[in-house]
């Protein structure tokens, strides 16, 4: 267990009767990183955050939040104490006013961040004294985040966030997410549907398909390492060329090749320029296309 | 001082931000000596990650554009500005005329883009077979 990586599994696995939610998962999070989990609906995002947290046991396979043991009961105690945990229910105290939501809450949290507290009141522009039960979905969303970012956690596993929200209450809560990691060196993992708000404060990415990680690198990394090229060619396009297309999930249109490819652009451009192509093109990649291939090839769909 | 960086193009967050401190250097926003805005004061700004402008100015350390001094920050490298300065100096006129006859050839500015993306790799290309 390295101390780098607040987060930390192995083998991680959780059955459902004769159904495997996750399978086998291996996922690293490095120490003050913000990691966009991503994947389609039921690749196992929720129940891996839920087995982080403890809420789950795994039916095998185990893991590591900041260097304790996700399947030990004290060891989780410990996780939840340095862990803000926002689930998909955002569950809240109906009868209670903003105020009192906040005060309630802080009582449960040493390191309890008051600073925080008036930071997202004002740039949510959440009232304290509305009682919560009478709040809008919205508003419901943004008290909810603001009790997980000012409880001071070393950890944050945000299962959808910014579902509900407006568009610019999603770049308030971003805005505070990256100023609290900026501030206090806090581990964020955070799954979304939203690819662009991923790579807009993600430097880490895992993708999940079918319970299993396709992918867990950085951005960076992933930005400069896959390119889409485009081949042109003069007639009709070489078998070969189709074949690689195959092992590229490419597609083909007319006479030209489109292939999304790894760290190995240079040798494919030096291929095409063998089989006489009239133009070879390489594109920029956006997240959403990576995701987009990541989650088709692995389903077998497209070989 | 700033602008959002384009998280959709594709293009690395720390690449953008590399450009956009370049370029203040170049028109003179900012200016050798001058203190470059603090990690946490980007990030919220831009609503980016801390590590991005860390990595960024790393990268520009590196590349001798800025100084990053123990627990004060980071400065625009004295004489930062004139090398690059002298460097973009020679190599304007040679990309203003390529862009002119590019354009006279129709190349729309996507494709020229597009075309100085693919020389790019080509000549990448060339370089690691001749390391070979």
């Amino acid at each position: 267990m390295s101390h780098a990586m607040a987060i930390e599994t192995t083998g991680l696995t959780k059955r459902y009767g004769s159904i495997e939610a996750v399978r086998g998962l291996d996922l690293q999070v490095p120490a003050g990183s913000i990691c966009g989990l991503l994947g389609s609906n039921g690749a196992g995002k929720t129940t891996t955050l839920k087995m982080l947290v403890g809420l789950t046991r795994p039916s095998a396979g185990t893991g590591y939040v900041l260097g304790r043991r996700i399947d030990d009961r004290n060891d989780s105690v410990a996780i939840r104490q340095r862990t803000g945990f926002v689930s998909e229910g955002k569950e809240l105290f109906e009868y209670m006013t903003v105020a009192e939501s906040i005060r309630f809450t802080s009582a449960f949290f040493p390191a309890w961040k008051p600073d925080v507290v008036s930071r997202c009141l004002e740039r949510f522009g959440l009232s304290t004294s509305a009682r919560v039960a009478t709040l809008s979905k919205g508003m419901r969303g943004r008290l909810y985040l603001l009790l997980v970012l000012a409880r001071g956690a070393e950890v944050l596993l945000l299962d959808e966030p910014t579902d509900g929200l407006d568009p610019a209450a999603i770049e308030a809560f971003l805005q505070l997410l990256v100023g609290l990691v900026a501030e206090s060196g806090a581990t964020v993992l955070f799954s979304s549907h939203r690819l662009a708000e991923i790579e807009q404060v993600a430097d880490r990415i895992a993708i999940l398909n079918r319970g299993q990680i396709v992918l867990n690198d950085s951005l960076d990394a992933l930005q400069s390492q896959y390119q889409r090229v485009h081949i042109v060619f003069d007639a009709e396009i070489p078998a070969a060329a189709l074949a690689l297309a195959r092992t590229r999930s490419g597609s083909s249109d007319g006479r030209t090749l489109s292939l999304l490819v790894g760290s190995e652009v240079e040798s494919v451009v030096e291929q095409a320029r063998a089989w006489h192509a009239r133009a070879v093109d390489v594109a920029p990649v956006t997240l959403k296309e990576i995701f987009l291939e990541k989650t088709k090839t692995s389903k077998g769909r497209d070989v | 001082m700033f602008f959002k960086p384009n998280a959709a193009s594709g293009v690395p967050i720390y690449l953008q931000l590399m450009d956009q401190v370049k370029h203040a250097i170049e028109t003179g926003a900012l200016r050798p000596g001058e203190q470059l805005p603090g990690l946490r004061k980007v990030a919220e700004q831009l609503v980016m990650n801390p590590n991005t402008v860390a990595k960024a100015y790393r990268e520009l350390e590196h590349e001798g554009v800025i100084d990053l001094r123990q627990g004060t920050g980071a400065f625009v490298a004295e004489r930062a500005d004139r090398r690059r300065e002298q460097r973009f100096h020679s190599a304007q006129p040679v990309l203003e005329a390529a862009v002119r006859r590019l354009a006279a050839l129709g190349i729309s500015e996507d494709e020229m883009r597009r075309l100085f993306e693919s020389e790019m790799t080509r000549l990448r290309e060339k370089r690691r077979a001749g390391q070979r």
